[in-house]
C-alpha cells in the first residue's frame, strides 16, 4: 500500500510538472502577442518569425547542450528514457510522503526548457524593429546552448562559479527566477541594443525622446494576459511538489500571491502614468503588471498577500520610471523588456531577504552581480562577434521599409494599406 | 446661389445636420477630412514620451443654397458646431456660378 503511495505520489507530482511546463510555454505565444502589438505593423511578421523560432532553438539547444551543462548528465539527454520503479520507491522511501519531491527527470527537463525559451523571448523585445534575424537566432544558439545554462548551473545547479565561490553558501535565493531568467534575459537585451544602437527616429537631434507607437494594442494586452495565466506555472511550478498537504498550500499561496502582486502592479503603474503623463497610458498598465510578476517570481512562496501585494505596488511604480529612464539615456526598448525584467527582475532579488530568512541581502547581491556580469559580459562578446562577421542591423533602408519585407518576404497584413 | 463650406468638429455633424434640416437646406455633402489651424495639430503621449499629431481629423460639409438662405445656414452652422474650445472650425462661403440637377437637367435656384 505505501508503495502504491509513492507511485501515485510519483504520478502526480510528474503530471504537476507537466502542465505547469505547459503553461509556461504558453508564455511563448503571450511574447509574441505582446512585441508585435507594441511594434510597428511593418515588423510584425519578422517579430513573429524570431519568437517562433527562437522558442523551438531553445528547444533544441537545451536539450543537446544546455540541460547538461546546468544539471549534468549526457548531451542529448543520454539516460533520460531510463525508468526504474525501485529506483523510485526507494528514494520515494528515503525522502518521505512529505519530503523532496520525486519525479521523472523527462519532466524536469521539459520544465526547465520552457524556462530557457522565456529568457531568450526577453531579448527578442528589445532589440525589435532593427535586429538582422538571423544574427539574432544565431545568438539564440548560444544563449540558450551555453551562457543561461552556465548561470543557471551556479543557481539552481548548484555548482561553484568558475570553482570560486558558491552562491548558495552566500544565501542566494531565486524561488523561480527573478534573477535566473528574467534579469538574465535582460542582460543579454541589454548587450545587444548597446551594440545595436536606437531604431531611427526614436530620439530627436536635441536629444529628446519621439514616441514610435505600438501597431496594435489589442493584441499586447492578450499577450500580456497570456503571460499574467502562463505565470502560474512559471511560479507555481517552482515549488516543484504538489502531492502532499503541505505543498499543495505552499502551491496555492504561489498562485495567490502571483497574481496579488500582477495586480498591485497593474494599478499601480496606471496611476503612475495618470499622475505623470495625465492619460491612463495602457502600454504602462501592461508593462506594471509584467512588473508585478516579475517581482514576486524571486519568492512568490513565503510573502504573506499583502506583502506580495506592496512588492507588486514598489514593482509597478518602479517599472514607469525606469522605462523613462532608460529613454533619458537613450537605450531604446521598444517594449520595456529591460526594465520590466531586469530592473525589476534585481528589485526582486533585493526583496526575498524581506520574507525569506534563508537568504542573505549579500547572498541576494552576489548572485545577482555573478548572473548580470556573466550574462552581460558572455552576449557582448557573442553580439560583438555577430557584428563584426555577419552583421547585427538592418540597412537604414531596410528600417524605413520595415523588416518584414527584407528579412520575411511578406506582410502581416498585406491587404491593407500601410501609413508606416 | 452662394456655396457654404463648413470644416466642423466630426462629433458635431449631427448637431450641424439637423440644425440644417430645420431651416431648410435640401442636401448637404460630407466629407472625412484631415488639417491643421493656427495650432499646428498637437502633441499626444506614448510612455512618456511626446509624438505629434501633425493632422487632425474634421468634418468638411458643403451645402448650396439661395441667396436669401446664405446668411441663415452660416449662422445654424456657427451655432450648431461651436463648442468654445479650440478647433471649431471654420466656415467658408462663395459664389456659386452655376447648379445642374442631373435627372432633370433643370438649372439655376431650381436645381437647389
Amino acid at each position: 500500500m505505501e508503495n502504491q503511495i509513492f507511485e501515485l505520489q510519483y504520478a502526480i507530482d510528474t503530471f504537476y510538472f507537466l502542465v505547469c511546463g505547459a503553461l509556461v510555454m504558453w508564455m511563448a505565444a503571450g511574447f509574441s502577442l505582446l512585441e508585435s502589438g507594441l511594434v510597428r505593423s511593418k515588423n510584425t511578421v519578422e517579430i513573429l518569425t524570431k519568437n517562433v523560432a527562437l522558442y523551438a532553438v531553445a528547444c533544441i539547444m537545451y536539450m543537446a547542450t544546455g540541460y547538461a551543462l546546468m544539471y549534468g548528465g549526457g548531451w542529448f539527454l543520454q539516460g533520460i528514457e531510463a525508468f526504474d520503479l525501485s529506483e523510485v520507491l526507494a528514494s520515494s522511501a528515503e525522502n518521505g510522503f512529505a519530503g523532496d519531491s520525486v519525479y521523472s527527470p523527462a519532466s524536469d527537463f521539459f520544465f526547465q526548457v520552457v524556462f530557457v525559451a522565456t529568457a531568450m523571448s526577453i531579448v527578442s523585445g528589445a532589440v525589435a524593429e532593427r535586429m538582422k534575424l538571423w544574427t539574432f537566432l544565431v545568438f539564440a544558439i548560444f544563449m540558450t546552448g551555453v551562457i543561461y545554462p552556465m548561470e543557471g548551473s551556479w543557481t539552481w545547479g548548484s555548482k561553484d562559479v568558475f570553482g570560486m565561490f558558491n552562491l548558495g553558501d552566500l544565501g542566494f535565493s531565486d524561488f523561480a527566477g527573478s534573477g535566473i531568467v528574467h534579469l538574465a534575459g535582460a542582460a543579454a537585451a541589454l548587450a545587444g541594443v548597446l551594440l545595436l544602437g536606437a531604431r531611427k527616429g526614436k530620439y530627436g537631434r536635441d536629444g529628446h525622446t519621439i514616441a514610435i507607437p505600438g501597431a496594435n494594442l489589442p493584441l499586447a494586452t492578450l499577450g500580456t494576459f497570456i503571460l499574467w495565466m502562463g505565470w502560474f506555472g512559471f511560479n507555481g511550478g517552482s515549488v516543484l511538489k504538489l502531492a502532499d498537504a503541505s505543498n499543495a498550500h505552499s502551491v496555492a499561496m504561489v498562485f495567490l500571491n502571483t497574481n496579488a502582486a500582477a495586480a498591485a502592479g497593474l494599478v499601480a503603474a496606471l496611476l503612475t502614468a495618470r499622475a505623470l503623463f495625465g492619460k491612463a497610458d495602457l502600454t504602462m498598465a501592461l508593462n506594471g503588471a509584467l512588473a508585478g510578476l516579475v517581482v514576486i517570481t524571486a519568492e512568490p512562496s513565503t510573502p504573506t498577500a499583502l506583502q506580495a501585494s506592496i512588492f507588486g505596488l514598489v514593482a509597478g511604480i518602479v517599472v514607469v520610471f525606469s522605462i523613462i529612464g532608460m529613454d533619458r539615456l537613450k537605450i531604446d526598448d521598444p517594449v520595456g523588456a529591460i526594465s520590466v525584467h531586469g530592473v525589476v527582475g534585481l528589485l526582486g532579488l533585493l526583496l526575498v531577504p524581506l520574507t525569506n530568512d534563508e537568504s542573505s541581502f549579500t547572498g541576494q547581491l552576489a548572485g545577482a552581480a555573478t548572473i548580470f556580469v556573466w550574462v552581460f559580459v558572455a552576449s557582448l562578446v557573442v553580439w560583438s562577434a555577430l557584428k563584426a562577421t555577419m552583421g547585427i542591423r538592418v540597412s537604414e533602408e531596410e528600417e524605413y521599409e520595415g523588416l518584414d519585407i527584407g528579412e520575411c518576404g511578406m506582410e502581416a497584413y498585406p491587404e491593407f494599406t500601410s501609413s508606416t | 446661389m452662394q456655396l457654404v463650406t463648413a470644416i466642423i468638429k466630426p462629433f458635431k455633424l449631427d448637431d450641424v445636420r439637423d440644425a440644417l434640416a430645420e431651416v431648410g437646406v435640401n442636401g448637404i455633402t460630407v466629407t472625412e477630412v484631415k488639417g491643421f489651424g493656427r495650432q499646428k495639430g498637437h502633441t499626444e503621449l506614448y510612455r512618456g514620451a511626446e509624438y505629434i499629431v501633425d493632422f487632425l481629423p474634421k468634418i468638411k460639409v458643403e451645402t448650396a443654397v439661395t441667396d436669401d438662405l446664405a446668411e441663415r445656414v452660416v449662422e445654424t452652422i456657427v451655432q450648431a458646431a461651436s463648442t468654445g474650445k479650440i478647433g471649431d472650425g471654420k466656415v467658408f462661403v462663395s459664389k456659386l456660378e452655376e447648379v445642374v440637377r442631373i435627372r432633370t437637367g433643370e438649372t439655376g435656384a431650381q436645381a437647389i
